[in-house]
């Protein structure tokens, strides 16, 4: 139930996006193990009316974050099932459109920092690509270090926003 | 090459000059740090009359050039001369000063007011220049601008920058708002406020338009905002990020920052949004373009050589489109903005944990680091190329600050409430 929870949680917060001012780094996507089980009960239109698996606790398509070490936009093996599975989602929902948002730490020049937030961006889209979705469904852009969602001034707040956000158009 | 730090006097001064504020002009308090060892010693008398304005003059002439570093402000201590027969000269070598400021207002009918102002050499006993000029009573603060420029550029030779305007975002709370302020921080206007980051503000070279970079539709966009009409344009806003304008000197084009195809590299557009054409080819991080002031080369921040450092690159004639390097010590060199002569630059240089404004010579290659706060952000030159704008922070609230380009003098800028950052200084107003 905790996890559940967790989940949901994470599902709030990606919901409102990049606004979100509470820490996560507790609930990030330790539950991928979870992932082919809700993907294969929940397919994308089914039995359970209304439930879109975007939004979906049990999906792992409503995992939104990918997040980077330190001066790296490697996306690290731990999420390339959740890449995938938004890859996926894209190749069988042709006219999903997805932004890909990424982020930076607080150091340094706010224009590297969005550059270096873009390519975070890029690598997801790179991998979504790699993966069956088309170039046309993806737009990657970056917030630089302009949204942070960890506002510390610290390591763990530094680590929480070295990422990259899924948003589906519409949300 | 060699990086130095400038070194200040054991007995640093520090002068506070409290600017009145009043409601609808946000003032930005202002320290002073440091000071050359050769500052010119003048008094100023307070005018004529001044007493009875809604602004007097006396007190913003001396709290610019006082600002500038090179000022020491001598008491007239009784003394209450307004015209130069009324001047005896001994009194005022007996009291130390070089120069003397004297002057008459008078309120006209119709709410104008007729200055008079005399800038005397109290050795040579001669008068150095004359300011006559009938202004509107609510234009006086700038009338002040204007005498403090006269007085700078006789004492000093160089070209004042008190008239000049500063653009800079307070960020307060979740709501960011581009301001627009005289450079001693009085008569802030707001440009735009939004509740998404509002970054990289850069004045055109007339001073009548700010580019900037708006984070209100999900993703970097730039724009470019007419300060008189409040009208505006999305100049770049194309598939992914868009970023970090640069005017060119003629104020006809931009370089921006992209990512539609692929990286972050830097495009040249139209000044309307048209013409889009591809400046940097690399594979890796170009951004943060300055244009030189002849608008033959750019100076840019570029990853290409594994860390972030400084490169020029020819944007015309046969070596157009080939980059050389310029910064090559430490791992860290960012933010670069050319000063109007061309002959440097200044930059963001990491020093260990410490990101410090720096200024290197073109020619000679060499750095001198100007600051030794923490985090430092986004320098920019005043127009005369005498002081160095850029943001920082203490005890975690951002604030503008300023140093001397010899890096002697520094002094803080800061607003009463609210994160300030992002600043850029315009251009001089004669251009407008």
């Amino acid at each position: 139930m905790k996890k559940v929870l967790g989940v949901l949680l994470i599902g709030l917060l990606s919901a409102c996006a990049s606004q979100s001012t509470q820490p996560t780094a507790e609930v990030e996507d330790k539950s991928m193990g979870s992932s082919s089980r809700s993907t294969e009960s929940s397919p994308t239109t089914g039995a359970v009316p209304n439930l879109n698996p975007l939004t979906d606790p049990n999906s792992v398509l409503s995992k939104r974050s990918v997040y980077f070490d330190f001066d790296s936009y490697v996306v690290k093996d731990e999420y390339r099932s959740l890449v995938q599975a938004h890859a996926q989602y894209l190749r069988d929902n042709g006219n999903a459109r997805v932004l890909l948002q990424g982020n930076a730490d607080e150091r340094g020049s706010r224009e590297y920092n969005l550059a270096l937030g873009q390519r975070r961006a890029d690598s997801v889209r790179n991998a979504m690509t790699l993966s069956g979705a088309r170039e046309s469904q993806i737009e990657s852009v970056s917030l630089g270090e302009e949204k942070p969602r960890g506002l510390g001034h610290d390591e763990a707040s530094w680590a929480e926003n070295r990422r990259t956000d899924i948003r589906y158009q519409g949300e | 090459m060699q990086i130095r730090l400038p070194e200040f006097p054991p007995s640093v001064a520090v002068l506070f000059l409290w600017l009145i504020s009043a409601p609808l002009h946000a003032a930005l308090d202002i320290e002073i740090f440091g000071g050359g060892a050769t500052q010119i010693p003048i008094a100023i008398v307070p005018f004529a009359a001044e007493e009875k304005l809604n602004q007097s003059i006396t007190p913003v002439v001396a709290a610019d050039l006082q600002r500038s570093g090179l000022f020491r402000m001598i008491e007239p201590a009784g003394l209450r001369p307004h015209e130069p027969v009324e001047v005896v000269y001994s009194e005022w070598i007996n009291r130390g000063a070089g120069a003397l400021v004297i002057g008459s207002t008078t309120l006209l009918p119709g709410g104008q007011v007729a200055l008079r102002v005399r800038l005397l050499d109290v050795a040579k006993q001669v008068q150095l220049a004359t300011y006559i000029e009938t202004v509107p009573a609510g234009q006086l603060r700038a009338a002040a601008h204007r005498i403090a420029d006269m007085i700078y550029e006789k004492l000093t030779g160089d070209v004042g920058v008190f008239s000049t305007r500063i653009a800079y975002v307070v960020k307060e709370g979740k709501r960011y708002a581009l301001q627009v302020a005289d450079a001693d921080g009085f008569n802030a206007q707001p440009v735009i406020e939004y509740t998404e980051p509002i970054i990289s503000p850069a004045w055109s070279p007339d001073g009548k338009q700010l580019a900037y970079v708006s984070f209100e539709n999900k993703k970097p966009v730039v724009y470019v905002q007419t300060l008189a009409t409040r009208t505006r344009k999305a100049v770049a806003n194309f598939k992914g990020s868009n970023s970090a304008p640069a005017w060119s000197p003629d104020g006809k084009r931009l370089a921006v920052v992209l990512s539609l195809m692929g990286g972050s590299q830097i495009f040249l557009i139209n000044a309307d949004g048209g013409g889009l054409q591809r400046l940097s080819q690399s594979s890796g991080i170009d951004t943060e373009p300055s244009f030189s002031p002849d608008g033959q080369s750019i100076i840019f921040t570029s990853d290409r050589g594994g860390s972030p450092q400084i490169y020029r690159m020819q944007i015309t004639g046969r070596a157009s489109g080939t980059a050389e390097r310029l910064t090559f010590e430490g791992s860290y060199n960012v933010s670069p903005h050319y000063s109007q002569d061309g002959k440097s630059f200044t930059f963001i240089h990491r020093n260990g944990d410490r990101f410090n404004v720096a200024i290197q010579d073109l020619a000679t290659r060499q750095v001198q680091l100007l600051t030794d706060s923490k985090f430092d952000e986004s320098p920019s030159f005043a127009p005369n190329g005498r002081i160095i704008l850029y943001a920082t922070e203490v005890k975690g609230r951002g604030i503008l600050s300023a140093v001397s380009s010899d890096g002697k003098t520094r002094q803080q800028l800061s607003t009463q409430a609210g994160d300030v950052r992002e600043p850029a200084w315009g251009p001089l107003p004669r251009l407008q």
